[in-house]
């Protein structure tokens, strides 16, 4: 039983999944959500499908399982010592045990120019038409410019930037991607993974400028386009920035809970203030700091056991990056680039097909892969991965899908 | 009726008696030709259910009856811990004396009654009344908590009422697509196949999900091959591509149903690419299940025990239903949820009193109306009747402690209960055991008392099929000498108990009380009768008057909730109780095999069908056969945190890599339950039969000698 008042300060993914599955397991558990954006909770993980107007935006919310949510209530201090957070709105709340769940930050590219400029300068607000993507709101407002743009341009091209990418472009827009590394997604693929996304992204109309940064903006206080720095200028009322996000720790660091890169947490996911716990994006777990949605929700399921009186533990999540943007399918998992001599990799490439497909093996164990276009086999695949499985000895078997019809 | 026929046109005209097969939910009706040596199992094409087809148990069902292979007369246990045969009298005496004596010593709920559901209505029926009055107990309950407990608590949770079928099985072939969850129906009840098969011709498709690649699965237009313990969070993934597709039946949601905004939430919380990861179905796949599904005029889900048997049963199979509402594929021609039932009478058995929170026709042992009404019928006061007491396994697991008496009717728990080492321990702990049955099963070997029971073909009665069609198994011959129907037992019992009075003997007053206990309740089976059975190739309750025609279908205008409206499942995915670790590294799922019935205590009796199957064996894929260095019968030592099992390798690549299954029906060394886990559902107080973490590895080999044997005859059947 949690006879105990358990605050949750953020009120997004893992901390919606956290409430839902202590309620399920002490439907007495008295827990609030002390959100600072104005909507309960919802699922980030459907933004792309909010702009291209696959769902209405309220119609992403997630169950919390009657927990109390208060909405638009930031969390401006914890007092670790009293036990005590105090709120934007001037009041405090007590708490027995506290959870950090503020998940992440967009990261603002260097990118000068990026603000209004007729009468603040730099630091004012992002000019007209510049829109961050992360939020429900960002992702509302992103929807509602749509019909009005006629070119868009999406910085970064990371699984968030791809994705948004891909909506815009289904919304009927020309989209260019500007991306800094040389390929498309470069933490999770391949040169010819990421060659062979972008090759399905411009069959949906994409353009993609790889090894290219965003200087500037065009524009006074409306974009109008994108200098880059190869001295390109790209035309855009509608210019999306996806560069990354960071933990968002300045609470927890302000409170002298331990911070590295994320809220520091170990196999209980206790920070290293007592009753003190983190999970999500926010986290850094054995030096990882993840940033999915599915590690969220493993380390939401193992907190939430503990609160419980279990005795779950989290060990760690392993990485997948998957992407489905309407027809382009794309999932990765682990380190991707093999070290000659130590690794064996298999690649199966289907240019017609558009599919691409590679393992990277050390010994019998899969070290990472890469699907792209045909993902007959991902759920093999990743188990395999996920549970550190010995491949077959001919791995080929974890390529080619066998059997009855999936 | 008896009636004379042509039997087959090279015989001579013999009297056939119109009965219905002693195994599973389907009943298939068959005639019983006498004549000859013994009795022949004949065809009744004009049934409609099977329409003359029967399996190879059905065909062979006559074999049970057969001397040799069952007990004809009571056994009683002497002072040297012996069995020996023993006069009727004194084997009641013992049992009523066994049990009063548990009682006076530790209070009245000490006995208690563990049923079957294969037992016909009339002794379902009785065996509660039973339990509550002559024992007056509160601690009844049956093997059917193995059984569908968890679809039924899912159906009363959405649509007000638990009936397996809302609508005649032959529906199914007329439906636009049929989603079959956990089902190996080409196996567990052959005859039912034509319906998808009939489906498929008729241009509809069928989607069956399933962690092994079954004859069912291979007919399937689409199989999904999801991790044991996963269809819940692959439930919600439809959902999810359903809403996202566009697909919501919005105008059925608003008019017929409630709960759907809590619903939404769940399934966005289940997003497809997160689902992929749980269940490891991919997205592409999910999404064409959806199409098909989403995209019919009509569609069917059915489950069977694959997701029902789980710890979290019941939600599995309340998100299963949300997807039929999400798509107003409930409540109309040709669409809705079903439970395909296993046991033969599991759908009667549950309804009439076996059951430890419930009074015949679904009545509530915690209503005061309900009770009131059938203490009324029993002519007792209500305050007499005991109140609710430990389901099924909870009960088992209680023998020696709460409860140190125990009288056992059509039922095998030590071959089929979950962890069943320790179940057998239980009832060996027990100061006094009871059990009634045709053979000398497992259980009955532990017993104290054996009381040999009539069987199928030597006495009259009623069942009710998965289609929630009561139907008349009739008598086609007489008991041998010595064996005794289990209403004679009762009857004999309730007497010794000082219950002289109210337990017919004869199955037709026993139905007539049941009419009278159930009139007005949900299963409402007042207007039923054997003539009306007879003549109208059965009846479908609810039918509470004779001239009322009964119910084929349920829902066409109403949900059974007091506001007629079906109701959403908030439920949310949550991983099986154990899961695959370093120690015990692969996940374990136990089913059935198309030539055995349950714990076999009928059909390994049987020749032909042990020809068939002889025994245990455990299927593994051949990457892990490989990685295992183990081939085809080797012997395999299969261990969880709850035992240990020897049989036979199946290498087939029809398994995941990373299950192995194994089938339940025989005891012994092979016996698969003595690695399932007895986490229980929450609500249904289900079992988790369909997955634990097993390690698996070749036998030890002072174990091979049987074992060997037994794989080489599993080599040699297949």
């Amino acid at each position: 039983m949690t006879a105990r008042r358990i605050a949750v300060v953020g009120a997004g993914m893992a901390a919606a999944r956290l409430a839902s599955q202590v309620l399920v397991r002490d439907a007495g558990a008295e827990i609030t959500l002390f959100g600072d954006e104005p909507q309960a909770p919802y699922n980030r993980a459907l933004l792309a499908d909010v702009l291209t107007g696959r769902f209405a935006p309220d119609a992403v919310r997630l169950p919390t399982g009657g927990a109390r949510v208060r909405t638009g209530c930031e969390v401006v201090d914890v007092d670790v010592a009293g036990r005590t957070l105090r709120l934007a709105d001037g009041t405090a709340a007590g708490y027995d045990t506290l959870v950090f769940a503020t998940g992440s930050n967009p990261v603002l590219p260097p990118i000068r120019n990026l603000h209004c400029t007729s009468n603040t300068g730099e630091g004012g607000e992002l000019k007209q038409g510049v829109h961050a993507f992360r939020t429900l709101a960002d992702g509302s407002r992103l929807a509602a410019a749509v019909p009005e743009a006629r070119r868009a341009v999406v910085v970064g091209g990371g699984v968030l930037g791809v994705s948004a990418a891909r909506a815009l472009a289904a919304r009927g827009l020309p989209v260019e991607v500007v991306h800094q590394a040389p390929y498309l997604m470069e933490r999770h693929l391949d040169e010819a993974a990421g060659d062979a996304l972008r090759r399905a992204l411009g069959a949906l109309g994409v353009e993609v400028y790889a090894e290219n940064r965003a200087k500037s903006l065009f524009g006074t206080d409306r974009a109008e386009g994108v200098a880059l720095a190869n001295g390109y200028r790209l035309d855009a009322d509608l210019v999306v920035l996806a560069c990354g996000v960071r933990p968002r720790v300045g609470l927890a660091r302000a409170a002298g809970v331990e911070v590295g890169t994320g809220i520091v947490v170990d196999d209980r996911l206790a920070t290293s203030a007592p009753d003190v716990f983190a999970i999500g994006d926010c986290t850094e777990h054995r030096g990882s700091v993840h940033g999915l949605a599915g590690a969220a929700w493993e380390q939401a399921d193992v907190l939430a056991d503990r609160l419980c009186g279990g005795g779950a533990v989290y060990s760690g999540s392993r990485t997948f990056a998957r992407l489905t943007a309407g027809p382009v399918e794309v999932a990765a998992f682990g380190d991707v680039d093999a070290v000659p001599g130590l690794h064996d990799v298999i690649r199966l490439a289907d240019p017609t097909r558009g599919s691409y497909k590679k393992l990277v093996l050390h010994g019998d164990r899969l070290v990472g892969g890469i699907l792209v276009g045909d993902l007959a086999t991902v759920g093999a695949l990743t188990h395999a991965y996920e549970r550190d499985e010995a491949v077959p000895e001919d791995p080929l078997h974890l390529l080619i899908a066998q059997g009855a019809p999936q | 009726m008896t009636r004379t026929v042509e039997a087959a046109p090279q015989e001579q005209r013999a009297a056939v008696t119109e009965t219905h097969c002693p195994y599973c939910a389907l009943q298939c009706g068959m005639g019983l030709a006498s004549g000859g040596v013994g009795l022949r199992v004949v065809e009744r094409p004009e049934f409609p259910v099977n329409r003359g087809a029967l399996c190879g148990k059905g065909r062979t069902a006559a074999e049970v009856l057969r001397a040799g292979v069952r007990l004809s007369a009571p056994l009683v246990r002497g002072a040297d811990g012996v069995l020996r045969e023993a006069g009727w009298d004194e084997a009641l005496d013992r049992v009523a004396a066994g049990l009063s004596g548990v009682q006076a010593r530790f209070g009245r709920d000490a006995a208690g009654v563990f049923g079957g559901g294969g037992l016909t209505n009339e002794k379902a029926y009785l065996l509660g009344k039973f339990a509550r009055i002559a024992l007056r107990t509160k601690n009844i309950d049956y093997n059917g908590r193995f059984c569908m407990s968890s679809a039924a608590a899912a159906h009363r949770k959405a649509f007000g009422i638990d009936r397996g079928l809302p609508f005649p099985l032959a529906d199914v072939a007329g439906t636009g697509c049929a989603i079959v969850v956990g089902s190996n129906l080409a196996d567990t009840m052959p005859p039912a196949l034509r319906y998808l098969t009939e489906l498929r011709d008729n241009g509809g498709s069928l989607v069956v999900v399933d962690p092994r690649r079954t004859r069912t699965a291979e007919q399937a237009t689409l199989h999904l091959q999801p991790v044991p313990g996963t269809d819940l969070a692959l439930a919600l993934g439809l959902l999810h591509l359903v809403i996202a597709g566009g697909y919501v039946d919005e105008e059925f949601v608003a008019a017929r149903t409630s709960g759907f905004e809590a619903a939404r939430a769940a399934a966005m919380a289940h997003w497809p690419e997160l689902v992929e990861r749980i269940t490891g179905v991919p997205v592409p796949s999910m999404r064409r299940a959806v199409e098909l599904f989403a995209g019919a005029a009509s569609g069917m889900v059915l489950t069977a025990r694959g997701p029902e048997q789980q710890s979290k049963g019941t939600d599995t199979v309340g998100a299963w239903i949300n997807l039929c509402l999400a798509t107003g594929k409930a409540g109309r021609r040709y669409s809705g949820y079903g439970c395909l039932t296993g046991q033969g009478n599991g759908q009667g058995g549950r309804e009439h009193g076996q059951k430890a929170d419930q009074l015949p026709g679904y009545r509530s042992l915690v209503d005061p109306a309900d009770r009131a009404h059938v203490a009324g019928v029993w002519g007792v006061d209500p305050e007499e009747l005991p109140g609710p007491g430990l389901s099924a396994y909870e009960l088992l697991d209680a023998l020696g402690s709460e409860v140190r008496g125990l009288l056992v009717m059509g039922s095998n728990p030590v071959v089929s209960a979950p962890r069943a080492a320790h179940v057998t321990e239980r009832l060996e702990s027990l100061d006094f055991l009871a059990v009634c049955d045709v053979v000398l099963s497992e259980t009955a070997l532990l017993a104290d008392v054996v009381l040999p029971s009539a069987q199928w073909a030597e006495e009259t009665g009623t069942t009710t099929n998965l289609e929630g069609r009561v139907i008349l198994r009739q008598a086609a011959v007489k008991p041998p000498p010595g064996v005794r129907t289990d209403l004679e037992t009762l009857h004999g019992l309730a007497a010794r108990l000082g219950r002289p009075a109210g337990f017919p003997v004869e199955p037709e007053a026993v139905f007539a009380e049941l009419r009278a206990a159930t009139a007005g309740a949900q299963a409402d089976y007042a207007g039923i009768s054997y003539e009306r059975i007879r003549r109208e190739d059965g009846v479908f309750w609810p039918c509470p008057a004779e001239d009322h025609a009964g119910t084929p279908r349920l829902f066409l205008d109403r949900f059974a909730t007091p506001d007629g409206r079906a109701r959403f499942a908030e439920v949310a995915h949550r991983p099986a109780a154990e899961l695959p670790d370093a120690e015990y590294p692969l996940y374990l799922t136990t089913g059935r095999v198309l030539a055995q019935y349950q714990s076999g205590a009928q059909t390994r009796r049987v020749a032909e069908l042990n020809r068939a199957a002889p025994g245990p064996f455990v299927e593994v894929h051949p990457l892990l056969a490989r990685r295992l260095g183990v081939a085809e019968g080797d012997a395999l030592a299969v261990t969880s945190r709850r035992g240990r099992a020897v049989a036979p390798a199946r290498v087939t690549e029809a398994i995941r890599p990373d299950t192995v299954f194994m089938p339940f029906h025989w005891g012994g060394e092979g016996r698969a339950n003595s690695l399932t886990n007895p986490a229980l559902d929450p609500t249904s107080r289900m079992p988790e039969f369909k997955v634990c973490a097993v390690r698996v590895e070749r036998a030890e080999a002072e174990a091979g000698a049987p074992v060997a044997a037994a794989a080489a005859a599993a080599g040699s059947a297949l």
